[in-house]
């Protein structure tokens, strides 16, 4: 179980107290902690339950239902490939089986050294640019199989120097 | 700051009259407006507009022309657009390399690029006012009338495109005046349900409370439907408007917009508009000098489908798990912290400050009988013209497929359109002529939804098609009710046995057993929905699922486990590049030489392989195909 820094602690008491004038703040709270940090661990759970009188089970439950809100960290890359019906009968599955198979890791998981996640996404609302990908939030339109292994490259070429 | 109605008046003829010169040119100027939408954005619009903007000052023309964003211009497929004003050219799939072409050419010497004009996929003709093009000529933009037309993070376009003459309308009435010229209208809800809105509004009225709720409904989580999103992104004034003359009506003073976070384009320019109709006193206290006090705030979804039913939705926004309760008590009685909430979908809202403006009578003229107004759909999948449509209740699926669609792409064959997402169903050739509103849908054995119409053709599998629709409802259940979080997954494993060749007939009977009972049974919308897909395939395309089951084929080609990879033996020159390859030795060599050919072909074991294309990767001779 790690511990969490002074530092990360102060923000998530200050994230929690953003909202002490709200009923109810526990979604905006996560929201926050998640977009800061990426996930929300069991500690940071028993954080926010702490400063809110919010119950751990009860946050544990509302961390576990969405799936904006992860329990693990994500890579510096969020590969985000749409699988929406649109986005399926253009051949969104067989892009993001290719991203699988170049960055080794299935949907849902982060690769070893912390670079890529890779996630299948509900419907962006990108259908007329159609099959869509999101990497950190920005929309690649009309992504072809062809063109995800100098993608995956680049990325890796400019993370992995950082 | 507008404080009273005179100035609200005096505000809005400056901003129409600016408005009016910016698309009649009569400053002498031209202007040049890009489509500000995701999709457009994506393919680099805000670049392009940058360049504009360069290229202009290096030529000296800053005084010639103006370059601002506008909303979406719902032809997705088609963007990046750049139009001119006032000769109302539109050109399509704009590279930042073309920036300083149309500049040269259509800005400087008034000559049109005409390689960068629509052109019509049957007629082959260039086309290059937007209105005469077959897409945006059919239509009927109501809800989506500002989009594409003015810049959304600039109020006094919004006002000068007529926003907030509703809202001064509707102060002026009385709060059941209001909600009666909204059931007068025959306005349904656009989220799906199609239940009356007027009613809705009826039901907070009646309602006695200390404090009431509106709603915004901005979840939009139906795969292939983006309306909801082009509207918040292209004209978030008429929902904050809309939500004002709700609140006026029924009687609250605080406003809640529940928006997916997958939408942060969306979520920026409502705040936007927010804020900026709170600067002009719009929202906030004494609106108009008339004591009506209403606010809004921003509630954000964090990728939940379920959340997009009411009752699910207000648990999320009250920081719980999204999952729906039992109906009655309905959110108009008992909402959002147990008080009277009116809950409207986007699209629904956009309508309304047209109805105020123009009348219930105006409105009630457009559509069928029971399905007044227009629909906006997201056209996708198979077709030539992608995006957002708006179109009169009653235009038949022919004229949507192939007026305004331009047909199926790459010369293929119609096969089907599915509409409602995973609550809805298929419609089939058969279905061509049928015109288009709440109630048809529903006999045809799909429905409305929310306006997802995804065009299948050939290259589609129907029972995949099911499997992939319950695997998506399996995946977004909330798990609270037995016959959704059970039923669907024995629903989603029959269909995985029929698309890995393992079904039976007795599997086609159990499917629709399950499906009786789940749409019985479950607790809200969405495991009540989740079956239809499955039905409707069952319906329409009976044969498919036989073949799949009896024949053990697949004719879409789709499903892998039914297709074999075979060799042609008179292609295969005999390398044995493909049995080196392969991983399971399936490939071994036969004792027939083609003609013309050294060495003796090979062939593949179909009960040994397992599928995985190494063989095809190796043959250099395309010898190998997929049946």
């Amino acid at each position: 179980m790690a511990k969490l820094s002074t530092n990360a602690v102060a923000k998530i008491l200050e994230i929690c107290d953003r909202y002490t004038d709200e009923k109810t703040p526990l979604m905006m709270i996560l929201s926050d902690i998640q977009n800061e940090y990426g996930y929300i661990p069991l500690e940071v759970q028993e954080l926010v339950s702490a400063r809110t009188g919010i119950s751990v089970a009860e946050i544990y439950g509302v961390v576990t239902f969405y799936s904006f809100f992860s329990l693990t960290p994500k890579g510096k890359y969020i590969i985000g490939c749409c699988l929406g019906t649109a986005c399926y009968v253009k051949g969104a599955q067989q892009i993001i089986d290719k991203f699988s198979d170049v960055l080794k890791i299935k949907p849902g998981e982060t690769s070893a050294d912390g670079l890529f996640t890779l996630d299948a996404l509900r419907c962006i609302g990108a259908c007329g640019i159609a099959p869509a990908v999101s990497i950190n939030g920005q929309v690649h339109p009309k992504m072809t199989v062809d063109q995800v292994k100098k993608i995956v490259d680049d990325l890796r070429a400019e993370g992995g120097a950082a | 700051m507008i404080r009273t109605v005179e100035e609200l008046n005096t505000r809005k003829a400056q901003c129409t009259a600016a408005l009016e010169t910016k698309i009649n040119g009569s400053d002498g100027r031209r202007h040049i407006v890009l489509c500000g939408g995701t999709g457009c954005l994506s393919s680099h619009s805000a670049e392009i507009r940058e360049r504009f903007i360069e290229v202009l000052k290096e030529k000296g023309l800053e005084d010639r022309a103006t370059v601002n964003q506008v909303g979406c211009f719902g032809f997705c497929s088609q963007g990046p657009f750049v139009k001119i004003y006032p000769e109302d050219t539109l050109y399509r799939m704009v590279k930042i390399e073309d920036v300083e072409e149309i500049v040269e050419s259509d800005i400087q010497n008034n000559t049109v690029v005409e390689r960068l004009l629509y052109v019509d996929p049957v007629t082959k003709a260039k086309v290059s006012k937007q209105d005469e093009i077959n897409f945006y000529k059919k239509q009927k933009r109501i809800a989506l009338h500002g989009c594409g037309v003015i810049n959304p993070e600039d109020i006094n376009e919004a006002l000068g495109m007529g926003a907030y003459e509703g809202l001064r309308r509707a102060l002026t009435m009385t709060r059941q005046e209001v909600v009666d010229e909204v059931t007068k209208s025959g306005l349904r809800g656009r989220g799906g349900g199609g239940f009356p809105t007027g009613r809705k509004w009826q039901f907070a009225l009646n309602v006695d409370a200390d404090q009431k709720y509106v709603v915004c409904n901005g979840d939009e989580g139906d795969p292939g439907a983006f309306m909801d999103r082009s509207i918040l992104e292209g004209d978030p004034n008429s929902i904050v408007e809309a939500m004002a003359i709700c609140g006026y009506a029924i009687g609250a003073s605080k406003g809640l917009v529940y928006i997916r976070a997958e939408y942060p384009l969306a979520i920026e320019r409502l705040k936007i508009a927010i804020n900026q109709a709170r600067e002009y006193g719009l929202l906030g206290e004494d609106i108009l000098g008339t004591g009506f006090n209403f606010d809004i705030e921003l509630r954000y979804g964090a990728g939940a489908f379920v959340c997009g039913e009411e009752t699910a939705l207000i648990h999320s926004m009250e920081g719980q798990r999204g999952e729906p309760t039992l109906k009655p008590p309905f959110p108009a009685v008992s909402g959002y912290m147990g008080k009277p909430s009116n809950v409207n979908n986007v699209e629904t809202f956009a309508n309304v400050p047209v109805i105020i403006t123009k009348g219930a009578e105006w409105f009630s003229k457009i559509g069928t009988e029971k399905s007044k107004g227009t629909k906006v759909f997201a056209l996708a999948g198979q077709i030539n013209n992608v995006g957002l449509i708006e179109v009169p209740m009653g235009i038949t699926l022919r004229e949507i497929i192939y007026e305004i669609g331009g047909g199926i792409k790459d010369g293929r064959q119609f096969k089907a359109v599915q509409t409602g997402g995973p609550s809805g169903g298929c419609l089939t050739a058969k279905h061509l002529d049928t015109a288009i509103d709440y109630d048809s849908l529903v006999a045809a054995g799909s429905m409305m939804g929310s306006g997802g119409m995804v065009v299948m053709d050939e290259t589609s599998c129907m029972p995949a098609i099911a499997k992939f629709y319950l695997e998506f409802t399996c995946e977004e259940s909330c798990g609270k009710c037995s016959p959704c979080r059970i039923g669907n997954k024995r629903l989603c494993e029959i269909l995985e046995k029929i698309t890995d060749g393992r079904g039976t007939m007795e599997d086609l009977q159990e499917l629709r057993n399950l499906a009786a009972v789940i749409k019985d049974t479950a607790l809200c919308g969405l495991g009540q929905t989740s079956p239809n897909p499955v039905l409707s395939t069952l319906d329409n395309f009976w044969d498919e699922y036989v073949e799949h089951v009896v024949d053990k084929k697949c004719r879409a080609g789709v499903c892998k486990k039914l297709m074999s990879y075979v060799i042609d033996r008179e292609k295969c020159i005999g390398c044995g590049k493909c049995a080196k390859g392969c991983p399971v030795e399936a490939i071994t060599r036969t004792d027939y030489t083609a003609p013309g050919h050294k060495l003796t072909s090979m062939v593949i074991d179909s009960t040994k392989c397992i599928k995985c294309g190494a063989c095809i990767n190796n043959c250099k001779f395309g010898a190998i195909s997929i049946q």
